[in-house]
């Protein structure tokens, strides 16, 4: 029964009218659904920001210049994050293939004309410099959203299909360049957007079974140092001062943390510089040295807000785009928290994930205050529906 | 359009699906998380002890305090070695940009040599880059004027103050004190790795290596924050030194007071200075040396400031051998030296007697041979009894007798002077000599020919020729036993220990070795009183120096023929002749009725003991006894 364009009103209207009992909203809350902001969220990310700041502050030597570096970034991801809550899911829904193509084409010139950094191939020039794997992020799951979006859900096996190569095709371009972490990321987006929608646990588990032999495939396919990455995982102990080193000096810092932290700016590991990357992906065993277990269950505590709230917005969204956009972005960050934490604490291999929000580092931050722009739109602009 | 054209979605049980999904994602979420924060857990309550530990020991080194080498003085407490505070010259490979480049423009304005290069080289790139490596010492204030100017030409290069060893009196002591060098890997083997953590130099020969362990001191250790790469960490910007452990103050190293004369040692070193010989003067009543000279000599402190690659090939090279100690190591043959003590051994075994006379003719025969052993006088001494055999040095005398004593007496007698064996002197590396027997003989050769001991072989060993070789320490312990009258003190330089913390002195009491015993006074009073006129009776081989002194003294000279010079050697024709001259020899003590001083020496090539030796004891024994000019 197609009813959109049927309704007009908004939903804060609505509230209104089916909870007659709840207070009026205050002048700020009306002017935080007019500027599509959704306020819970808004303070879940600036409170994860602010302690990142913290964080970032000692791990970057007490740098006020690395420090009002990362502030400019934070707040340039926050601009991208109101602008995009500004645009409608609708608009969003129409311009996704035009974006996902362009994306493609982007990922293609890279492996063809990118420039060089850290020996792999990310970065693109175009007037300004960028990584089009970062647009990815966003482009994947909303393209596999927007198939199925007028398609019958759960989705049939050739529409899965389809968004296989969807996924992966910017999958295999991405791991090319060689960009392992970004492209797994990438495929887990897509992939959450099935599960969402409906797979059936059947087939999850019989394409569980059969990515043992994908695995091998793409074991042949890693470079050198991400199957040491894999190997050193199983046992850093083997070359302590190698591809383990990382490993054992950031268990270190976070295991001599304790409960309570070595206290800020005082953590031997981060300040002595035995910690590895301690500013960028092994940030988080800054946080676990210096402000110990109840530091770290802090931030985690904040990220499982930002999460939940994410999903509880989708739980509310109103059509099959926005819902398993919402949840595919959602879900995607907690992926980000995991592998990150786990990486750090030595759980899974190091594959350079920063901590989202909190590792120094700009380009992915805009990629993800984005995601949360998204889901202020799609939050924002739900309209009111018969029960 | 599109949503006319597709199936028709049930919104209710998308919704219902979604909603399940979702919640599905959630609990696994939370799962996921919940395994992060039990590995949280894990790390940081159950193994936090473990990995708080782990991260001490990351940040904390320990360094070393190499403590202060005890300072060496002679018996009236002079200077002998001191450590001096010097400016070494350092490169930080880190801190320069073209280590070749740096390295050659040094040694192009002198402050380092072209052939060290390579070896710089290795060194900057063996050890960590932060670490120091030193490219010279010590720096002359005016090389350090010098590079100051220059210094912004050169990053990375710089002057540190440190202490080094010095010999304010160098080549006059070299072979006494010995010297220090830098640790060598081999020195690194046999020497405790804890304690040399953080020395440089050690003792490599003479008292400054017979004594390390009493001079080196004990090593402390202090703690210190580094980081990753072992920089230290500035302590004044880190919060984290708190608490760090306990620091150990290292305990500097004993100070040691030499037997050696300063005065005497320097009068002897100059006495033969342009010779090759050594020289040796003892208390006999105590044992202590009061001088101990090699010539030639070198500067110790060469060794230990270090020394560029061709200096030190000069030292070795040189032919006249200046790094070798011939007071300790030379080995030779003691000549009528030994002459006082074989007639002490005749005397015993009855061999002679004190009236016994024989005419000299200046050569003698074995019977049924008619090889002629000839005396150093080819005209002969005429009558001689035992008294004038030993003050004119009568070689016939002693060559007719020689066959009574025996050589197993020579041995027997000789050996209880101490000759023929290790003093026991309290500095390394002494040689033992050779006094040969029978018994020896049968043992240094492995052919039935040369085992057997030959009549003729007695004869020139009774005039210290031969196989017989005897080093200038157990020729002057020998003569000290002369003076004493067989009472035998075992040599030594050390006289006290003084505790580097304390100050505490322990003096090293003369160490008693068995008495030569003889059985008659008269023996004594004969042979000693013949040696007296060596020096000052009317027909003395050395009355030209004893006559007319102030006080009264015993000699006895001596000349050792050259045995052989090693066909490799590069002498020109005019040096091997030099070389083949008799080796002088001289042994004497006074004041001859309580003597204080035996002295021992030889000049090597110097033809004449009583000529050339004989003058150099005298001046010794002048001065010590406070006749000369130079009386200390």
């Amino acid at each position: 029964m197609p009813i959109s364009g049927t309704v007009t009103m908004r939903l804060n209207d609505t509230q209104r009218l089916l909870t007659p009992k709840a207070a009026p909203l205050s002048d700020f809350t009306l002017i935080m659904r007019r500027l599509h902001v959704d306020g819970p969220l808004l303070i879940g990310l600036l409170l994860i920001c602010g302690f990142g700041l913290f964080v970032l502050y000692s791990a970057v030597g007490e740098s006020n210049r690395l420090l009002t570096n990362q502030v400019i970034r934070l707040g340039v991801a926050f601009v991208a994050m109101f602008i995009v809550a500004q645009l409608p899911p609708d608009f969003l829904r129409r311009w996704t293939p035009w974006g996902y193509l362009a994306g493609l084409v982007l990922l293609v010139l890279v492996l063809t004309k990118g420039d060089v950094g850290q020996g792999a191939r990310r970065w693109l020039d175009i007037g300004i410099r960028f990584q089009p794997s970062e647009a990815m992020k966003l482009a994947v799951p909303m393209m596999a959203a927007w198939y199925l979006h007028d398609r019958q859900i759960p989705p049939k096996l050739g529409h899965l299909i389809t968004i296989a190569v969807i996924i992966i095709v910017p999958t295999l371009l991405i791991a090319k360049q060689p960009d392992l972490g970004t492209s797994l990321l990438i495929a887990a987006s897509g992939v959450i957007v099935i599960v969402l929608a409906g797979m059936s646990f059947k087939l999850i588990f019989g394409l569980g079974i059969a990515a043992i032999p994908g695995a091998l495939v793409l074991w042949n396919f890693m470079q050198d140092y991400q199957k040491q990455r894999v190997l050193t995982l199983f046992n850093p102990d083997s070359d302590p001062l190698g591809a383990g080193y990382n490993i054992i000096q950031s268990k270190i810092a976070i295991g001599s943390g304790g409960l309570f932290g070595k206290g800020w700016t005082n953590g031997s590991q981060a300040q002595l510089e035995f910690l590895p990357e301690r500013d960028t992906d092994f940030i988080f065993a800054v946080l676990g040295e210096e402000f110990g277990l109840l530091g770290v269950l802090t931030l985690l505590v904040l990220y499982m807000f930002v999460i939940g709230r994410g999903l509880y917005m989708a739980v509310q969204a109103q059509d099959t785009f926005s819902r398993l956009l919402a949840g595919s972005i959602s879900l995607t960050f907690m992926v980000y928290v995991f592998v990150n934490t786990a990486m750090v604490t030595g759980l899974i291999p190091v594959v350079g994930v920063p901590l989202p929000l909190v590792s120094f580092g700009g380009t992915s931050m805009v990629t993800l205050m984005a995601g949360f722009g998204i889901l202020m739109s799609i939050h924002s602009n739900r309209k009111l529906l018969p029960h | 359009m599109a949503a006319l054209l597709s199936p028709i979605k049930d919104i209710h049980s998308e919704r219902r699906l979604f909603l399940a999904r979702v919640i599905l994602a959630a609990v696994i979420s939370i799962i996921l998380l919940g395994v992060v924060v039990a590995r949280l857990v894990q790390l940081q309550i159950v193994d936090h002890e473990l990995f708080a530990e782990k991260s001490q020991g990351n940040r904390v080194r320990i360094e070393p305090v190499p403590p202060i080498r005890g300072l060496v003085f002679d018996r009236k407490g002079r200077v002998i070695a001191e450590n001096l505070p010097a400016y070494q010259l350092e490169l930080i490979p880190e801190q320069v940009h073209d280590i070749d480049d740096t390295l050659n423009r040094l040694a192009a304005i002198n402050l380092i040599d072209f052939e060290d290069i390579p070896r710089f080289k290795e060194l900057s790139r063996s050890g960590p880059r932060f670490k120091p490596v030193t490219l010279k010492f010590r720096l002359t204030e005016e090389e350090i004027a010098n590079f100051a100017i220059q210094r912004p030409r050169f990053p990375g290069i710089d002057f540190q103050p440190r202490l080094v060893r010095h010999y304010p009196s160098g080549p006059e002591v070299a072979h006494a004190v010995g010297y220090v060098g830098a640790l060598s890997t081999e020195d690194l083997k046999r020497l405790d790795p804890a304690a040399y953590a953080g020395t440089s130099h050690t003792g490599k020969t003479g008292v400054e290596s017979s004594f390390e362990s009493d001079l080196h001191g004990d090593a402390g250790y202090r703690h210190l924050i580094t980081n990753a790469r072992g920089r230290q960490v500035p302590s004044d910007t880190s919060e984290l030194l708190e608490s760090l452990p306990v620091d150990q103050s290292s305990a500097p190293g004993s100070n040691i007071y030499l037997s050696i004369d300063l005065d005497l040692q320097r009068l002897a070193s100059k006495a033969m200075d342009g010779r090759r010989g050594a020289l040796v003067a003892l208390d006999p009543w105590t044992g202590e040396i009061l001088a101990l000279v090699s010539t030639p000599s070198f500067d110790p402190d060469l060794f230990a400031v270090g020394m560029t690659t061709s200096q030190y090939r000069e030292l070795q090279d040189n032919p006249d051998r200046p790094l070798f100690n011939r007071a300790l190591r030379g080995s030779y043959p003691p000549g009528s030296t030994i002459k006082p003590m074989l007639a002490l051994a005749a005397l015993e075994t009855g061999a002679t007697n004190m009236t016994r006379k024989s005419l000299c003719r200046g050569f003698y025969t074995l019977p049924n041979n008619p090889h002629r052993y000839r005396d150093w006088k080819p005209e002969g001494h005429g009558p001689v009894d035992l008294h004038d055999a030993i003050e004119q040095s009568c070689d016939v005398y002693f060559y007719e007798i020689s066959g009574e004593v025996g050589i197993d007496a020579m041995h027997d007698y000789l050996s209880r002077f101490g000759l023929g064996t290790p003093t026991g002197v309290d500095v390394l590396g002494e040689s033992s000599g050779l006094v040969p027997s029978r018994e020896w003989k049968r043992r240094a050769f492995s052919d039935r020919d040369n085992q057997r001991w030959y009549h003729g072989e007695t004869v020139i060993a009774s005039i210290g020729q031969g196989y017989m070789l005897a080093t200038p320490l157990q020729l002057a312990s020998a003569t000290a036993t002369l003076a004493t009258r067989g009472k035998r003190y075992k040599p030594h330089m050390v006289a006290a220990i003084e505790d580097g913390l304390t100050g505490e002195r322990r003096i090293i009491q003369p160490e008693r070795m068995p008495d030569v015993e003889i059985s008659n006074d008269i023996y004594w009073d004969f042979v000693l009183g013949a040696m007296h006129d060596v020096m000052q009776g009317t027909r003395g081989t050395a009355r030209a120096v004893g006559t007319g002194a102030a006080y009264e003294m015993a000699g006895k000279s001596g000349t050792a023929q050259v045995v052989s010079i090693a066909q490799d050697s590069e002498y020109d024709d005019e040096e091997l002749e030099e070389r083949q001259r008799d080796h002088a020899l001289f042994i004497s003590f006074a004041p001859f009725d309580e003597p204080r001083i035996a002295v021992a020496l030889i000049v090597e090539n110097g033809e004449s003991g009583s000529g050339v030796a004989a003058p150099i004891a005298k001046s010794i024994m002048d001065a010590y006894l406070g006749y000369g000019d130079d009386a200390p």
